[in-house]
């Protein structure tokens, strides 16, 4: 497995896997125009994980985009243990994908740059797309957080849940320091002060606490999860899996 | 002969319609970045509107009929992502097809389609397509969707 490859990948990963937990928001949204946003969000993620696996797919020369994403295992797959977590109310899905939002439009603005031809266009194509996302996330947080008492209550204890997921986002192992080296990468840990400002700006607009760092969980990037991947990728997989090679 | 052939696959390739905004063509679109002979074959090069938009996949089909059923079978579809596709490649004909359809034009001012009003609000950025969101009138009251900028 070449670095770039992995590097690949992981991107991928994350994608798809917050796109898999956002298309489980379609026909169970809050509103009507809620439920079309999130499912929205889900396609673009779809297709900005679609991308990367058909790169990443490339580069390895033996497996096809769906191969990478219906024959895995949860220890085979490196996305953050951010994306993997529950829905559960609306309050933490918008917190959840505050927080991955963020970064991603911080990580996807600097992957623009990179050497690698085909990062840089698919970076520059889901930045367009990440835009619209952080918007619409930024504003049910700062909607809720200044809302009633109970909306404030359910945003806050989404940032609180989700915080420990966020220290992941900034590490950089052997890989990303490597292809960061080679004028490819991204460097996560640079991209923590801004990611910082502009968190604290929402979140003093919407007139929530920002939680202390205390434990951080880490692991995603070497295929360490929470129990949550095994169960998304057992619906995800079910039918690749019982039906290999299934065409329809 | 083939700059004749790559004139006439344009023409034809303009006969596509979009699937979801089936008054403009994919040409119109600007989704056909380019049409080129290579090694025996034409290649048409495609760039998606979203990266998840499901109406990529139903162009390529229909532009795969629509070529072969013209008698052209040496071509191929080549998806590129760089330059990435911007609203900023439609012209003024085809945000007025738009307008006259009900959907409110890339711009900056979003205006009522309907009564060309200025005091329009937003409901959501999202509307039934990635490409779309939703919007009202002030003035008439009419909802409508307006083609996103990007």
């Amino acid at each position: 497995m070449s670095d770039l490859f992995t590097y690949t990948l992981r991107i991928a990963d994350s994608s798809l896997i917050l796109g898999q937990r956002m298309s489980m928001w379609c026909s169970k949204g809050p509103t009507l125009e809620e439920d079309i946003a999130l499912s929205n969000i889900g396609l673009d993620m779809f297709g900005q994980a679609n991308g990367f696996y058909e790169y990443a797919a490339q580069l390895d020369g033996t497996k096809s985009a769906d191969d990478l994403a219906f024959n895995r295992n949860e220890r085979e797959f490196f996305n953050h243990q951010l994306v993997e977590q529950e829905n559960g109310h609306f309050g933490i899905t918008v917190a959840r994908n505050f927080l991955h939002d963020v970064f991603n439009f911080l990580f996807y603005t600097q992957l623009a740059n990179s050497k690698d031809e085909t990062l840089a266009a698919l970076a520059t194509k889901s930045l367009k797309e990440v835009k619209y996302h952080l918007k619409h996330s930024s504003n049910w947080l700062i909607r809720l957080g200044d809302g009633t008492d109970k909306s404030k209550r359910k945003i806050q204890e989404g940032i609180n849940t989700m915080w420990q997921f966020t220290g992941e986002l900034f590490e950089m192992d052997e890989i990303d320091k490597q292809i960061l080296n080679a004028g490819i990468g991204v460097d996560n840990t640079a991209l923590k002060k801004d990611w910082d400002s502009l968190v604290n700006k929402t979140l003093s607009k919407a007139k929530i606490n920002r939680p202390k760092d205390a434990y951080m969980a880490t692991g995603g990037k070497k295929g360490l999860h929470t129990e949550h991947l095994g169960f998304i990728l057992a619906e995800m997989q079910y039918l690749q899996r019982a039906y290999p090679d299934a065409k329809w | 002969m083939q700059s004749g052939k790559i004139k006439k696959i344009w023409e034809l390739l303009n006969t596509v319609p979009d699937p979801e905004i089936p008054v403009i063509s994919v040409v119109e679109l600007g989704v056909i970045r380019d049409v080129i002979f290579s090694e025996n074959s034409y290649v048409i090069s495609i760039t998606p509107t979203y990266s998840g938009c499901p109406a990529v996949k139903a162009f390529q089909d229909d532009i795969k009929v629509c070529l072969k059923d013209n008698d052209i079978e040496n071509f191929e579809l080549k998806i590129v992502y760089s330059p990435a596709w911007t609203t900023n490649w439609m012209t003024k004909k085809t945000k007025q097809k738009l307008k006259k359809y009900g959907i409110a034009p890339p711009s900056d001012t979003v205006i009522c389609p309907q009564c060309d009003s200025e005091k329009t609000e937003l409901i959501s950025e999202f509307g039934a397509t990635a490409c779309k969101a939703l919007y009202k009138c002030s003035d008439c009251l009419e909802p409508f969707e307006f083609f996103k900028c990007i």
